[in-house]
């Protein structure tokens, strides 16, 4: 797969894990291009962090509307924008389905690290530690390795972000559900061999008896 | 009552070393004009809590007010190094934090990092006369092993939680779109998201709005007039 299609390709495979109605938080990057791969006939409602519920692409106001990443935001007909307590008040309690977010290091637990390398980068934890354990289904969209070293691990090595707070990896190379018994690989992308997808990940997969090619 | 006052005098009530809650998220929703005067003032050593430290901007742009030094909302206060101790969530797309903070020798920056929601929520605690809040974020991160403001952990039927401290401050400045001759505050789109806790949670608040109103319809009223000491006009962006 050439490097360009990869994150597409990622965003395409999450876009099927989301169901009609659904209220979604999208992190930074490769995430905010599930919403243009939703199936036909699914919509979901996106919340921002600071303060949107419904949000929406356009650019009608741009110094009183932004996203979570700061840049102009635009707002559904029947959306409603939110003060910053109401809005982890919402993620806290429960009435966020889903959260999609990248990670630098996830391991077998699901415990998720992407906020801090400590000495190097301190960008922050953001909203971050709040969606992963209040979010009901989260989500991590990621490449499977970074310069060639994984970053599926047996246990991750920076601070963690939250901990046993993912249900669902999702790579170029495949998706890994997160049980108690460890990551199952459910579905594997047909231009690697379960070898190969195993050798780029430092935690052991358990291959499910249902193995299927990702489509 | 809240009284109206110039942006000259209103910056000329901040002493150095004094903590200031500056609503905004990424600038939107910062109390530009205060910020710009504020940081041309020479006040420093001032503890800033603030959602972010904004960003630097390449140029003048018009969806950045106020930008034209190349710095956009509170990432003026940091440049201008008026700031001791920062107590943000995030802070990544200033360079200059991590700058001072780590890079310089002696680090000239303090900063403590917080989750985003339990931040929030730590302020709405310091204005609401609460003695802290129980949250699950962060349990088994490091906010729960090195971070000033974790009490610690509490179980509570069978979830952990931990205790985070309430926030209060000396001053908040807060950043609507209109406000009324009692003080009474509106918010527009975004804008809204620190600014509604903050202003509950500093002894000397004051408000920026663009627009002055004569009154602004109380079921709309955000940020209540018994709570806002000054009203400066910032005009229109």
């Amino acid at each position: 797969m050439e490097k360009s299609e990869i994150k597409d390709f990622i965003a395409k495979r999450v876009a099927k894990e989301l169901k009609d109605g659904d209220v979604v938080n999208l992190g930074i990057g490769l995430p905010t291009l599930v919403p243009k791969y939703l199936p036909e006939g699914i919509h979901v409602t996106l919340q921002a962090e600071n303060g949107t519920v419904g949000a929406a692409a356009g650019n009608t106001d741009p110094i009183h509307d932004v996203d979570a990443g700061g840049n102009p935001s635009g707002i559904i007909k029947g959306g409603a924008f939110i003060d910053s307590a109401t809005s982890f008040g919402l993620i806290r309690g429960g009435h966020v389905d889903a959260t999609i977010l990248g990670g630098l290091e996830v391991d077998e637990e699901g415990s998720l690290s992407n906020w801090i390398i400590p000495g190097k980068l301190m960008p922050g934890m953001g909203g971050a530690m709040d969606l992963l354990v209040g979010a009901k289904n989260v989500i991590v969209a990621m490449e499977h390795t970074a310069k060639g070293n994984a970053k599926i691990l047996k246990k991750c090595r920076l601070p963690y972000t939250a901990v046993k707070c993912t249900n669902m990896i999702i790579t170029e190379m495949g998706v890994m559900v997160v049980t108690d018994k460890g990551l199952v690989l459910t579905e594997y992308n047909p231009e690697f061999t379960v070898e190969q997808i195993q050798a780029a990940t430092e935690a052991t997969l358990i291959i499910s008896p249902d193995l299927k090619p990702m489509v | 009552m809240a009284k109206v006052i110039p942006i000259e005098e209103a910056v000329k009530l901040i002493p150095d070393g004094a903590s200031i809650m500056f609503g905004g998220f990424m600038g939107c929703g910062n109390a530009h004009k205060f910020i710009d005067a504020l940081s041309k003032s020479g006040v420093k050593d001032l503890t800033m809590i603030c959602n972010d430290a904004s960003m630097p901007v390449a140029e003048e742009n018009p969806l950045y007010p106020l930008s034209g030094d190349g710095y956009y909302g509170v990432a003026k206060l940091i440049h201008n190094k008026q700031v001791k101790k920062l107590i943000a969530t995030h802070v990544g797309l200033n360079k200059e934090v991590a700058q001072q903070s780590m890079k310089d020798d002696p680090p000239t920056l303090e900063v403590v990092l917080l989750p985003q929601g339990s931040m929030a929520e730590m302020i709405r605690a310091g204005g609401a006369g609460l003695g802290g809040v129980l949250t699950p974020t962060g349990v088994g991160t490091l906010v729960e092993t090195d971070n000033p403001y974790c009490l610690g952990r509490q179980t509570i039927n069978g979830k952990d939680y931990l205790l985070m401290a309430p926030l209060k401050a000396d001053f908040a400045v807060l950043g609507a779109a209109k406000v009324d001759k009692a003080g009474n505050a509106w918010y527009k789109a975004t804008t809204s998201n620190f600014n509604i806790v903050m202003g509950t949670a500093a002894d000397t608040v004051i408000v920026e709005a663009e627009e002055i109103v004569d009154e602004i319809p109380p079921e709309d009223v955000r940020t209540f007039g018994i709570l806002v000491d000054y009203v400066v006009e910032g005009g229109k962006y």
